[in-house]
């Protein structure tokens, strides 16, 4: 076979000759180069990837990535998706959508795509605010925030896209960061390997409208005090020297120091397969309680659910090994006819 | 039967041309089902048909009111017939409610079956009536036949041991029973069908065999009727015939396109009255390998499409007005990115939800204009509900020929209404030939193919072909995205040329009756029947009459200006405020007139015979 003799991937394989046009200093850069860097290691043909996007900053996208690609109409990436995905389940499909995208206008195709779970990766670039359209608050702002269409600040509460996600019957949901060059990558594979709906929310800064969004996050000395590290398996610690925790109190999760009696067996244990969606919602909701970390990595990953696009040929096959193929002059034919003789 | 019962005297059978029927009571009183089995009957036979289902957009309204009835109306013929009909021969109601809905359209002296049961003081309020129309003389004009249908069907049914509710559900097939009589017709294939549809409740088959067959031996025994008639089948063209609804016809059109490309079908819908038939056909359609996908909204049933017709496959969306409009950005989208797909708009009364189940043909202007920017796509209409499967085929080879979406423009009553129609064979279908890339030596996703102005088809999955597309403007050629000025004019000019160029591929119209003289009469969609039926009686009255239908109502026939000349006047029967009539008038600067019904209803064949007399009085003066 002539495949196997073709040199193996490399990320430049997945640059484009086109023109970059997002405004340097862009947080779209870091998950780009993310990206390109991942799909070479995923033993993936080129040609079966393909990225669709919405509208959007994020969603310019598709350009940017030597596959195939889909630049489509605000908010309906997930849907054109899901038809191609039905259509051929062969292809890998990625979709590549922002905050006002996914959760704003196409609210709808977000939510019914994952509860069916269908097998498409989603990238959500959260940068809480409308870039392209130069600066009005989005379904992700923070309540009360000046923005150039709400002057005395927003009266909408906030989406938080994780428990939105999970509330939809996700099956895998996760959180990382733009310059977390190596957790995102780490996250990357991690939704690569999903077989059904992947959803990433990847925090994005947007150094023109909303310029250190994610700061507290990513300033070199908060990062380790307000993130905690999911890891399958492993305790909920953080902080600078990794002396705090996470436990369960009743049905409240509760920010510890450990030390004075309190160990790291007194500790949650992260489970990422938990079929259930309690424990994933109650770490997506953390952070919106003082003294909380913001959890990045995989909250929800359960494998378990069948890929919509396998049912629904499968169920093409069960009827074509029961009946057979289709004879279209049966059809035509089929129930009452009659004869009119010459 | 008891044999002690007297032989019926001989009666008299008459030989007859045709007849309307129309059943009607309420929503729940299965008048739909009545007037299929009857229109399948008389279709088995050989007779030539039309039929009108007419049905509220309310499930179940309050049993027994006006806004519950429910009518099946079914015109058949020994000779051709191209209308449901637009007086009523016999009239079955089931009720008070139904009777005031429908007696206007009963003929004088027709034959009018009520049920003498539902005539109770109770009855007659719910029907807003005061006074019982069985004893004041108003029905003196009609031969009515009180008929105790409840208690008749309860009699029959009495031994079954089933709850007064359920015995008189079956009340439907006894009135049923009464006009395979009075037809002189068997009742062997509505026997298949109760064994069919209630196989599984046993109960159901003897309920309804014995209430249809009581209510044919009532007609047999009693002498209630003094006369039965007989109509011979139809002189229609030789060949193998089922009875079709339009949907049914779109539906196996789509298969059929899709065998004939040997791409699958991809089918994004979401349920709409009165296209979810479709969706219902096509889901059950598994062997065929049609993929059906109940989208969310009637937006991704669109996107969902094009992503599969990105993928390879033929993309196809269903709807109706309302859905139609929420289509519109997804429509300019398969423009921009020059993907084959069908849209199916199945029009209703509008405007907003207007009258679900009601019929008209308000979505042209819509269809041919109804985007932002410029946006041209190929609009097609079927004539009668088989003519949707010729439709559903064209519209898709033109889709895939052309790389390009294509609007069907059905509507409610050809999407319901039935007529017999030849099955094809095969062989005699169209090619749909698919051509997907495969070279990507020197791949340009807009390099277009010189005669059809098409792009290539590249799938993801095709080795070297890697490429984007979108809704953004492309280079031509290199489908780059490009903000240039004379790019965007060139675009925009490429796009309008490519659907114009359809107009090669498309017959030129050759009018019926008389090739030139004092009237054209243009018409598209369902007022085919109508327009055919009056022409036919309006031609040889001392007047040159011709008659234009079009199929093709983007590109128009590159022949219909120079055929619109020919006449001294052009009427153009349309059921909206007159949107073909303006564009006809736009494009050819002819002064045509139109003739306008927005009334839910298809034209009367009278009403159009009507107007054409009036037009041609004023010719003459």
């Amino acid at each position: 076979m002539a495949t196997a003799t073709l040199p193996p991937l490399t990320k430049k394989d997945f640059q484009t000759d086109q023109e970059i046009r997002w405004c340097p200093g862009c947080g779209d850069y870091a998950i780009l180069s993310a990206v390109q860097a991942i799909f070479p290691e995923l033993g993936i043909p080129k040609e079966k990837f393909v990225v669709i996007s919405g509208i959007g900053c994020s969603s310019r996208f598709p350009y940017y990535v030597n596959t195939f690609g889909f630049h489509t109409i605000h908010g309906r990436a997930p849907a054109v998706a899901t038809g191609l995905k039905i259509a051929r389940p062969d292809l890998e499909v990625w979709v590549a959508t922002g905050d006002g995208d996914s959760l704003s206008i196409g609210g709808n195709h977000t939510i019914h795509m994952l509860r069916r779970n269908v097998g498409l990766k989603v990238l959500l670039f959260n940068n809480r605010i409308y870039g392209l359209t130069k600066g009005q608050f989005s379904p992700t702002s923070e309540i009360g925030k000046k923005t150039k269409s709400t002057p005395f600040g927003t009266a909408d509460r906030p989406f938080n896209p994780l428990s939105l996600a999970i509330g939809a019957e996700a099956t895998f949901v996760a959180r990382s960061v733009d310059v977390f060059q190596t957790h995102l990558k780490d996250t990357l594979r991690k939704v690569a390997a999903h077989k059904g709906s992947a959803y990433l929310e990847i925090l994005q800064n947007c150094n023109i409208f909303n310029d250190g969004a994610w700061e507290t996050l990513t300033e070199k000395d908060a990062r380790s005090e307000k993130v905690v590290q999911l890891e399958h398996g492993k305790p909920l610690i953080f902080g600078k020297n990794r002396d705090k925790g996470i436990r369960l109190n009743g049905l409240e999760l509760e920010v510890v120091q450990l030390g004075n009696g309190i160990t790291e067996s007194d500790l949650l244990v992260h489970d990422e397969h938990d079929p259930r969606p309690t424990y994933a919602f109650m770490l997506a909701h953390m952070e919106q309680r003082p003294g909380f970390p913001t959890p990045i990595g995989v909250l929800r990953s359960w494998g378990e659910v069948p890929r919509y696009e396998d049912v629904i040929n499968g169920q093409i096959k069960d009827v074509q090994a029961r009946r057979g193929k289709g004879d279209l002059a049966k059809l035509l034919r089929a129930g009452d006819t009659w004869e009119v003789k010459a | 039967m008891s044999t002690t019962l007297a032989r019926p005297p001989q009666r008299k059978r008459e030989v007859i041309e045709k007849a309307v029927i129309r059943f009607c009571g309420d929503s729940g009183d299965g008048m739909q089902i009545t007037g299929s089995q009857f229109t399948n009957t008389v279709a088995l036979y050989g007779n030539d048909l039309a039929t009108l289902p007419d049905f509220p957009a309310e499930i179940r309204a309050p049993a027994g009111t006006l806004p519950g009835v429910s009518g099946f109306q079914v015109h058949f013929s020994s000779s051709d017939v191209f209308t449901p009909g637009d007086v009523v021969d016999v009239l079955v109601a089931m009720n008070p409610a139904a009777l005031k809905m429908n007696i206007a359209d009963l003929k004088t002296n027709g034959i009018l079956v009520v049920n003498l049961d539902d005539f109770g003081e109770q009855d007659l309020r719910k029907a807003q009536m005061t006074v019982n129309p069985l004893e004041d003389h108003s029905l003196d004009g009609y031969r009515l036949f009180a008929v105790e249908l409840t208690k008749l069907t309860r009699a029959a049914l009495k031994d079954l041991g089933l709850d007064a509710k359920s015995m008189d559900r079956s009340k439907n097939f006894f009135a049923l029973g009464m006009c395979y009589w009075l037809y002189n017709r068997s009742m062997d294939t509505s026997l298949r069908f109760i064994e069919d549809k209630f196989k599984n409740k046993p109960a159901l088959v003897q309920a309804n065999r014995l209430a249809m067959q009581a209510g044919y031996s009532y007609c047999e025994a009693t002498e209630a009727f003094q006369i039965s008639y007989e109509i011979p089948p139809a002189k229609l063209k030789p060949g193998t015939y089922r009875n079709i609804s339009g949907n049914a016809a779109l539906a196996m059109g789509f298969v059929a396109a899709s065998q004939k490309a040997g791409i699958p079908l991809f089918l994004g819908s979401y349920p709409i009255t009165p296209a979810s038939d479709i969706l219902h056909e096509l889901s059950a359609y598994k062997d065929f390998g049609v993929i059906t996908f109940q989208a969310e909204d009637e937006i991704a049933a669109i996107t969902s499409a094009i992503g599969a017709a990105y993928g390879g496959a033929l993309g196809l969306t269903t709807t109706s007005g309302p859905g139609m409009a929420l289509k519109t950005e997804a429509l300019g989208l398969a423009v921009a990115v020059e993907l084959p797909l069908v849209i199916c708009d199945i029009q209703r009364g509008g405007p907003s939800t207007g009258l679900p189940t009601k019929t008209e043909q308000a979505d042209l202007l819509q269809a041919l204009f109804g985007r932002n920017s410029e946006a041209p796509i190929p609009v097609l209409a079927p004539a009668t509900p088989g003519d949707c499967f010729w439709i559903a085929m064209e519209a898709s080879r033109i889709a895939i020929k052309y790389m390009v979406p294509v609007i069907i423009l059905s509507d409610g009553y050809l999407a319901n209404g039935a007529e017999p129609w030849p099955v094809p064979n095969i062989e005699d279908l169209p090619e749909i030939p698919v051509h997907f890339e495969t070279n990507p030596v020197d791949f340009r996703p807009y390099r277009r193919n010189p005669e059809t102005l098409a792009r290539p088809w590249a799938v993801p999955g095709t080795a070297g072909l890697e490429h984007r597309i979108g809704g953004l403007e492309k280079q031509d050629v290199t489908g780059n995205v490009n903000y240039e000025p004379l790019n965007h004019e060139r675009m925009i000019r490429l796009r309008a040329e490519k659907v114009a160029a359809v107009v090669q591929d498309i017959p030129d119209v050759v009018p019926a009756g008389d090739p030139s003289g004092d009237l054209l009469i243009v018409s598209w969609g369902s007022t085919h029947g109508p327009v055919t039926a009056a022409l036919n009686a309006q031609r040889g009255k001392g007047h040159t009459i011709g008659h234009v239908h079009l199929r093709y109502l983007n590109p128009l026939p590159k022949n219909l200006g120079e055929v619109l000349g020919r006449y001294d006047k052009v009427l153009v029967p349309e059921m909206n405020m007159g949107q073909l009539v303006m564009v006809l008038r736009a494009k050819y600067l002819v002064d045509a007139r139109g003739y306008n019904k927005i009334q839910g209803k298809p034209f009367k064949v009278s009403e159009l015979e009507r107007k054409i007399e009036e037009m041609l009085v004023d010719a003459s003066s």
